[in-house]
């Protein structure tokens, strides 16, 4: 059925699987925001015993949906790939490095005879959350800012900055994505805390750090839209595959793609639900909303970054090297059998669903830490 | 071409990735095999209801855990490492590479993780039959995961079901099934992952032998000497006969592979064997020229076996280093210089329909070009060695001298090689020794032989590192087969980036490895919990 649709059609359904992921990963990344607070929302042992195994359940969600997101990216546009990831060098690895430390720290944090003492795994924990979040939030904001980068004839990519892919951060507009991501995740972290465990005092300085998080996350990110909605952008001209300059391109896209401006409203207006609720309401659903929010947000950023003949990844020193969704990806006969593929997302959802369900329908409480049944951090 | 090549950057490269491809390797091994003996275990609970038996499933999936989190941890690096370190790579064969990477991800990945969370956290909120379901599909996520990475892999040994695209320089695949289900991807896969089993049983006897050597944990030492024997055993047979097939194939696909792991140079028909042997300083890849000679110190051969082994036919021709490289008219082996300026014609084909594009993009001259990719007779004499053309060099006596570098390291993949078949043997022998003793109840009062099971488990380690420098080091110089080289596959950057890199992998991993270590040991030694709760059996 896949090979009826034409090579661009393909490239857009693709896009869209892409931009699935992303959204799924930054609702995911409560994990990561939650590990920032730990200290924060725990006073006592118990307490961030508690905290910790909430998360501890759940880190490999997003980690897997991380290392998806990056499989799934390279398979459908491998020229991405081969570009960002050869050329923004220490982004990347940054990146990496932070997550490479998480994965050990749950399950090595507890165990007797782990060498470097429960705080060393906590704080690399708390560097997971905050250079996991924060810089791929920067390194996002690039698909709208550009990088530095030209591509030869035979495709192979140079790489103009010698700081490669640190220059990111010198840009304000892409520190704007970064730090809204960070505090996002933190919003999503306390709400994904209230939601799953059961004790008064953490819920008492839960509702607390709503404010201080919730607030921050709303002024940078406001900001960033507001400057993109005014900033110029990288178009392409179908007739002659050029690439040019437009005015307020990425606010035309919105305007053009009326379905993706009802999206990200809709998504403004759930995050916004979820922690009013939280906050006034004394209710644990606000994850529930603010979390698809995110998840609205997200992927409709991407498509306005990728789709109405936008170049998703620009380069700011040769126009013409900017990658479009059509130019770097896959050829028609491998995003057929991807898409054949992508058949089993739905199915993977469900049983993620469902195996949430079941761990999460008793909160973690005190009492349980004690039972000794279970595994714990 | 080849004085445009920085070799500091490629050699930095490719120690990184080795690094980090064998740190993950020290840890996937077990998580593949512990799987499914902790599944066998649970599924004895779940039939027989003995609390001893989850009390013996718990013990061995902590120890699964600490080793499954490390494993976690560096799997993700090889991911970013193919688009960090090997950008051209990433693109002239991301068409093909990336789809089992991203099938791994959505097919195996969430199957492990999501289930994982139910093995460690359900016990208490999940039913029995769920809880044994949860840990039996962890173990074929484990599997699959496999599958998948092996499948690609398998594809740069031996890149079937695709075509060169001109228009954009790069390879496209034609053909999902080809790529799946090649030889050297059956073979591959079977292989590997018998081996990971081999190796896990390895490790539960060897703890478990520690146990009975310090008089504690009877029951459960046994029954897992047992149950790990019989898995031992069960695989290491079919190890040795996709060990077989591997080589069968890879004569076929990989001759270069085949003779360095036998550091044959000359051919023969009626090709002995090494079973054992001691190389000399005199066997250097680097300085190999038409003159050199295999130098063994001290040797002990099995007649016709190499043959035998390759072909199934004692009589068969078995090609040499030197033949590969000088090409035998007699055996119809075409030589690297006439691969190298048929590759090289390829490459020119190419960078001509790039300039006529430039001025032309649709005119006569650049259809032209485009078809001739088109052509099944360039594509057979031509396009399918496009890698030798990296090897090109105008004067014809220099593209001899380049020919002479395209070998891999030849004493390491000998070596490699024969520990791996050693040490193979050597465990299957230690399974078959220790079911016999285990059922007839005289293991314990043999102090000698359980002290061997426990150090048996770091030769395990060594042989499962030997396995992947056959594989990765034995391919050398090519990254993906006869297509592209290593050294035209890295990402250009400047080498002190990767260095540093490399240096803050090895000081992790150094990290991470004494915290695993230390943790696992520590773990081994309090043992199981004492007595599982009555209320929760």
């Amino acid at each position: 059925m896949f090979e009826a649709l034409s090579h661009l059609a393909l490239q857009q359904y693709w896009w869209i699987i892409i931009s699935v992921l992303g959204g799924a990963l930054v609702f995911l990344m409560f994990v990561q925001g939650g590990q920032t607070l730990i200290y924060q929302v725990g006073k006592d042992k118990d307490e961030r015993t508690m905290l910790i195994n909430a998360l501890g359940r759940k880190w490999e969600f997003t980690f897997t949906t991380l290392v998806t997101f990056g499989g799934a990216f390279f398979a459908s546009f491998p020229l991405f790939y081969s570009t960002s990831f050869g050329g923004a060098y220490w982004a990347w690895m940054v990146l990496l490095f932070a997550f490479i430390i998480q994965a050990v720290s749950y399950e090595f944090r507890s165990r007797p005879g782990n060498v470097f003492g429960a705080r060393t795994y906590e704080t690399f924990l708390f560097i997971n959350g905050l250079v996991g979040t924060f810089l791929l939030g920067v390194v996002v904001a690039s698909f709208f800012t550009g990088s530095q980068f030209s591509l030869s004839d035979m495709n192979e990519m140079s790489w103009h900055s010698p700081f490669r892919g640190l220059e990111l951060l010198l840009n304000v507009h892409n520190l704007t994505l970064g730090i809204a991501v960070f505090f996002l995740a933190r919003t999503l972290g306390l709400l994904y805390f209230l939601n799953s465990i059961e004790d008064e005092n953490i819920e008492k300085r839960i509702r607390k750090q709503l404010w201080y998080n919730a607030v921050p996350f709303l002024v940078f990110f406001l900001t960033f839209i507001i400057w993109l909605m005014f900033r110029e952008g990288y178009a392409l001209n179908p007739e002659t595959g050029e690439i040019f300059m437009q005015d307020n391109k990425y606010f035309l896209n919105l305007i053009q793609m009326p379905v993706v401006l009802i999206l990200f409203l809709a998504a403004v207006v759930l995050v916004l639900y979820g922690v009013f609720i939280s906050l006034f309401k004394k209710s644990s659903a606000g994850i529930w909303f603010t979390g698809s929010g995110s998840f609205l947000a997200v992927f409709s950023l991407f498509l306005v970054a990728g789709f109405n003949n936008t170049a998703f990844y620009p380069s700011t020193i040769d126009m013409q090297s900017s990658l479009t969704i059509m130019k770097a990806s896959s050829s028609h006969f491998t995003l057929t059998v991807m898409s054949y593929v992508s058949l089993m997302v739905p199915f993977v959802a469900a049983y993620i669903w469902f195996t949430w369900r079941a761990i999460n329908k008793k909160k973690i409480s005190k009492d349980e830490l004690s039972s000794g049944e279970s595994h714990f951090y | 071409m080849l004085e445009n090549i920085d070799f500091t950057l490629v050699n930095w490269s490719r120690g990184q990735f080795a690094l980090t491809a064998m740190f993950h390797w020290l840890f996937v091994p077990l998580t593949l095999g512990l799987a499914y003996i902790m599944a066998y275990m649970e599924t004895m609970y779940v039939k027989t209801g003995d609390p001893e038996w989850k009390r013996i499933t718990k013990f061995w999936m902590k120890l699964f855990g600490i080793n499954f989190a490390i494993g976690v941890a560096t799997g993700i690096i090889l991911e970013f490492e193919f688009g960090t370190n090997w950008s051209n790579y990433s693109w002239f064969v991301g068409d093909i590479f990336g789809a089992p990477l991203a099938i791994e991800g959505i097919m195996a990945f969430f199957l492990e993780s999501t289930f994982i969370a139910v093995m460690f956290f359900g016990w208490d909120k999940v039913s029995k039959r769920f809880h044994l379901t949860a840990t039996w599909l962890t173990a074929i996520g484990a599997s699959l995961s496999a599958v998948w990475i092996l499948v690609a892999n398998a594809w740069m040994q031996n890149p079937v079901g695709t075509f060169f695209n001109p228009e954009t320089a790069r390879n496209e695949m034609t053909s999902f099934w080809d790529v799946f289900l090649s030889e050297t991807a059956v073979n591959k896969f079977v292989h590997t992952i018998t081996s990971g089993f081999v190796f896990a049983a390895i490790f539960v006897i060897g703890v478990s032998s520690w146990y009975l050597i310090k008089n504690r944990e009877h029951l459960l030492a046994k029954r897992s000497i047992v149950i790990a024997s019989v898995f031992g055993l069960i695989s290491s047979l079919v190890l040795i006969g996709t060990g077989d097939s591997s080589a069968k194939e890879i004569v076929k696909t990989q001759p270069m592979k085949f003779a360095a792991m036998e550091a044959l140079y000359e051919g023969q028909t009626n090709a002995p064997l090494v079973a054992f042997g001691i190389l000399g300083d005199e066997t250097d890849h680097k300085n190999l020229n038409a003159d050199s000679e295999a130098d063994f110190l001290f040797k002990i051969e099995i007649p016709s076996m190499l043959s035998w082994l390759a072909y199934g036919d004692p009589d068969r021709y078995v090609a040499g280093i030197k033949d590969l490289i000088q090409g035998n008219e007699e055996q119809g082996i075409l030589s690297y210089k006439e691969k190298i300026i048929r590759g090289h014609k390829a490459q020119q084909a190419l960078r001509a329909l790039k300039e006529a594009q430039k001025t032309d993009p649709n005119g006569e001259k650049a259809a032209a070009l485009k078809a001739k990719f088109r052509d099944p007779e360039f594509i057979e004499n031509n396009v399918q060695y496009f890698g030798y053309g990296n090897f090109y060099h105008p004067d014809p006596e220099q593209i001899e001298k380049n020919a002479f570098t395209m070998v891999p390291p030849i004493s390491m993949t000998f070596y490699a090689f024969h520990i791996m078949v050693m040490l193979g043997g050597l465990f299957m022998a230690l399974f078959a020794l220790f079911l016999f003793l285990v059922m007839r109840n005289q293991l314990h009062n043999k102090k000698w032989l359980l002290w061997a099971a426990v150090w048996t488990i770091p030769l395990a380690y060594i042989a499962q590192q030997s396995g992947w420098i056959v594989a990765e080091v034995g391919r050398q110089p090519w990254v993906i087969q006869d297509l592209m080289p290593t050294m035209k596959a890295v990402t250009q950057i400047d080498v002190e980036s990767v260095m540093t890199t490399f240096f803050l992998f090895a000081v992790v991993f150094i990290g991470l490895f004494i915290a695993e270590a230390r943790i696992m040991i520590k773990q081994i030694k309090v043992g199981p919990k004492k007595k599982e709760d009555p209320n929760n059996v």
